[in-house]
C-alpha cells in the first residue's frame, strides 16, 4: 500500500515538474531555442527506441524513419482529415478548448502508435530469418516504400505533403510537457526492460541467438517484441513531429533521417540508454550550433563524426550507463583512494 | 519405457545430408554416449532433439509424446536442456546473469535458487567468478558455465555436446567426474564426444555413428572391448 502512495505521489510530482517546465520554457526561452529542444526530445525518443532494437537485442535495422513516418501520418491524418467529420458527429472532439486539443492529440497518438506498431510487426517477421547486412537492407528498403508509398498518395498531399496541421502540442504551452513525457516512459521502459530478466533475454538473443534458443529463450518473441515496441515509440515521436511543427512530407522522413538514428546508437553505444540520449542531443544540436559557420557546417559535422568513431569505435558509452549507480561507484571509489 | 527415443531420424542442411536415418533410445537414469568422427552427424543429432534443426523425417519423442517439431524454447520447457558445442556462453553478460538465463522457463523462485546452489557446489569456481563477465572465464570454466546454464533449466535430460573439447588433460578428468556427479543425481545424460575412451568410461550405453548412421550400438563396457572400436576410436 505505502509502495503504492509513494508511487503515485512520485508520478504525480514528475508530472508537476514536467509541466512546470514546459510552461517555463515556452514562456522564458526564444523560440528557435526551444524549437531545438523540442527536436532533441523527439531525435531522443527515436534513438533510444532504436536502441533497443539495435542495441539491446542485436538486430542491425536502418529504416526506423519509415515507423516515424507512418506514425507521423496516420496521426496527422487523424487531425487533418478524419477529425472535422468525427466533430460534427461528436461535439467532444471539437477542436476550440484546450481540452478539445488534448483529446484529438491522445487520439492521434494512439492511432499513430497502432499503425506504427503493426507496421512493425510486419517488418519484425523478416527479421526472425535475416541476420546482419541482410537485415538492415530490408530495413533500408523498408523505409523507402514507406517514403515513396505517401509521396504518391494524394489524400495526404503527395510530395507537397501535409501542411497547416493543427498545432495540438504546443496547445496549452505543452509542448515541452508531451515530448518529455514520452522521453521519461520510453527511457524508464528501457531500463526496466534491462533490468529484469525478461530483459535478460534480449541480450541474450544479442549475444548470441543460438545459445538463446537452447537456453529456452523464445527468440522469435523477443524480437518480434522489439521491433513492436521500437516502432510504437517512433510513431509516437512522428505524432509529435507532425503536430508540434505542423508541415510534414515524404521528405522530412528521407533515408537521411533514418540513417542519422541509426549513427545516434552506434555513436552513443549500442545498447547504452544513456549513449542514445546524449548522442541525439549532440546529433541534433550540433549542426544548429554550427551555424555560424555556414557552408562549413556539414563539413565540421562530419569531420566529428568520424574523429569519435575512430577515437570510440564502441561509441561513446560501450555498454555503459550513466545513473545513479555510477554515481554511486565514482563515489565509493573516490572513498577509497582517500582512505 | 525409455525416455528419449529417436526413430529414423533424417536431417538436411540445404541439399546436403546430415542424419540417413538415426535410431536411438536414452532410457531413465543413464548416460549414453554418441562417438563417431568429425561429421558423422552427433551435434546434428543433437541440434535435432533440442529443435534447432528441423528433421525432414522421422519422429523424436521424449517422456512418451512426440517433440519432433516444436520449437526449441517448448522442448526446454519439457525437460531438455543443452550445453551446445563450442560452449556458446554469453560474453558479455556475467556468470550469474548466464545461469539466470538457463532457469528462465522456470517461474519457480525458490527452486531456481536451491539449482544455484547446486551448481555451485558442483563448481565451487563459478561462485567466486559470479559477477564477472562470462567472455573472461578460461576455457574450462566456460565450459563448467554452459553446463552449469544447462542444469539451471533442471533438465531431466541433459545433452552435453563435446563437454572435453579443448580443455587441459587433467581437468577433462574433473568434468567427466562432474558429469557422473550430475547423473547420479537423477539427470539422465547424452553425451557426445570425440574422446571416445573417457566417454565410454563414464557412460552406461554408446551408439558409434558413422557418416550420418548408427553402425553400432552396445553397452558401453562392450564397446571398449571391441576390436574395431578399439582401432577406429581409440587409436589402437
Amino acid at each position: 500500500m505505502r509502495f503504492w502512495v509513494n508511487r503515485l505521489l512520485g508520478v504525480t510530482g514528475a508530472l508537476a515538474l514536467l509541466y512546470a517546465i514546459s510552461v517555463w520554457a515556452t514562456e522564458n526561452l526564444q523560440e528557435y531555442y526551444f524549437k531545438v529542444i523540442i527536436l532533441c526530445g523527439i531525435y531522443i525518443i527515436l534513438a533510444v527506441s532504436l536502441n533497443l532494437v539495435n542495441g539491446i537485442t542485436g538486430q542491425f535495422s536502418i529504416g526506423h524513419g519509415g515507423f516515424y513516418a507512418v506514425g507521423a501520418y496516420v496521426g496527422a491524418a487523424w487531425t487533418v482529415l478524419w477529425q472535422p467529420e468525427a466533430a460534427r458527429a461528436l461535439p467532444l472532439l471539437q477542436l476550440n478548448t484546450l481540452h478539445g486539443h488534448i483529446v484529438n492529440l491522445l487520439i492521434a497518438l494512439m492511432l499513430g502508435a497502432f499503425a506504427a506498431g503493426c507496421t512493425g510487426f510486419l517488418v519484425g517477421l523478416p527479421s526472425l530469418r535475416l541476420r546482419g547486412d541482410y537485415l538492415a537492407i530490408v530495413t533500408l528498403g523498408f523505409g523507402e516504400v514507406i517514403r515513396v508509398v505517401l509521396l504518391n498518395i494524394d489524400a495526404v498531399g503527395g510530395a507537397r505533403g501535409l501542411i497547416g496541421i493543427p498545432s495540438l502540442v504546443q496547445s496549452g504551452n505543452l509542448g515541452f510537457f508531451w515530448v518529455f513525457l514520452f522521453v521519461v516512459l520510453l527511457i524508464a521502459i528501457s531500463r526496466n526492460l534491462l533490468q529484469s530478466s525478461y530483459g535478460l533475454a534480449f541480450l541474450a538473443v544479442r549475444e548470441d541467438e543460438v545459445a538463446a534458443d537452447a537456453t529456452g529463450v523464445n527468440t522469435t518473441r523477443v524480437k518480434v517484441t522489439a521491433f513492436v515496441l521500437a516502432a510504437v515509440f517512433a510513431g509516437i515521436a512522428g505524432v509529435l513531429y507532425a503536430h508540434f511543427f505542423i508541415n510534414i512530407s515524404p521528405d522530412t522522413f528521407d533515408m537521411n533521417t533514418s540513417i542519422i538514428i541509426t549513427t545516434m546508437v552506434v555513436l552513443g553505444g549500442s545498447g547504452s540508454i544513456t549513449g542514445s540520449v546524449l548522442a541525439a542531443t549532440f546529433l541534433t544540436a550540433m549542426p544548429e550550433l554550427l551555424r555560424d559557420f555556414k557552408e562549413y557546417r556539414m563539413v565540421i559535422f562530419s569531420t566529428l563524426l568520424i574523429l569519435i568513431m575512430l577515437t570510440r569505435p564502441q561509441g561513446l558509452f560501450g555498454h555503459g550507463e550513466l545513473g545513479y549507480a555510477t554515481f554511486q561507484r565514482l563515489i565509493r571509489s573516490g572513498r577509497g583512494k582517500t582512505l | 519405457m525409455s525416455l528419449l527415443s529417436l526413430r529414423d531420424l533424417h536431417v538436411y542442411y540445404g541439399a546436403i545430408r546430415a542424419l540417413e536415418g538415426i535410431s536411438l533410445d536414452v532410457n531413465a537414469g543413464e548416460i549414453v554416449t554418441m562417438i563417431g568422427a568429425n561429421g558423422a552427424g552427433k551435434s546434428t543429432t543433437i541440434r535435432a532433439i533440442s529443435g534447432l534443426v528441423r528433421p525432414r523425417q522421422g519422429e523424436i519423442t521424449f517422456d512418451g509424446a512426440s517433440i519432433t517439431n516444436l520449437p526449441p524454447h517448448q522442448i526446454v520447457m519439457r525437460g531438455v536442456s543443452q550445453s551446445p558445442e563450442g560452449r556458446r556462453v554469453f560474453a558479455n553478460l556475467t556468470v550469474f546473469e548466464n545461469l539466470e538465463l538457463g532457469a528462465y522457463t522456470r517461474r519457480d523462485r525458490s527452486g531456481i535458487v536451491g539449482d544455484l546452489e547446486r551448481v555451485f557446489a558442483l563448481f565451487p569456481r563459478l561462485k567466486e567468478r559470479m559477477y564477472q563477465s562470462a567472455g573472461t572465464l578460461s576455457g574450462g570454466e566456460q565450459q563448467m558455465l554452459a553446463i552449469g546454464r544447462a542444469l539451471m533449466a533442471r533438465p531431466r535430460l541433459l545433452l552435453l555436446d563435446e563437454p572435453s573439447l579443448g580443455l587441459a588433460p587433467f581437468l577433462v578428468q574433473s568434468i567427466f567426474e562432474i558429469i557422473q556427479d550430475i547423473n547420479r543425481q537423477g539427470v539422465t545424460i547424452l553425451l557426445v564426444e570425440q574422446n571416445a575412451n573417457q566417454a565410454l568410461r563414464v557412460a552406461h550405453r554408446g551408439y558409434v555413428l558413422e557418416t550420418g548412421r548408427v553402425v553400432l550400438a552396445d553397452s558401453a563396457a562392450n564397446l571398449l572391448r571391441n576390436e574395431e572400436v578399439r582401432r577406429a576410436y581409440l587409436g589402437e
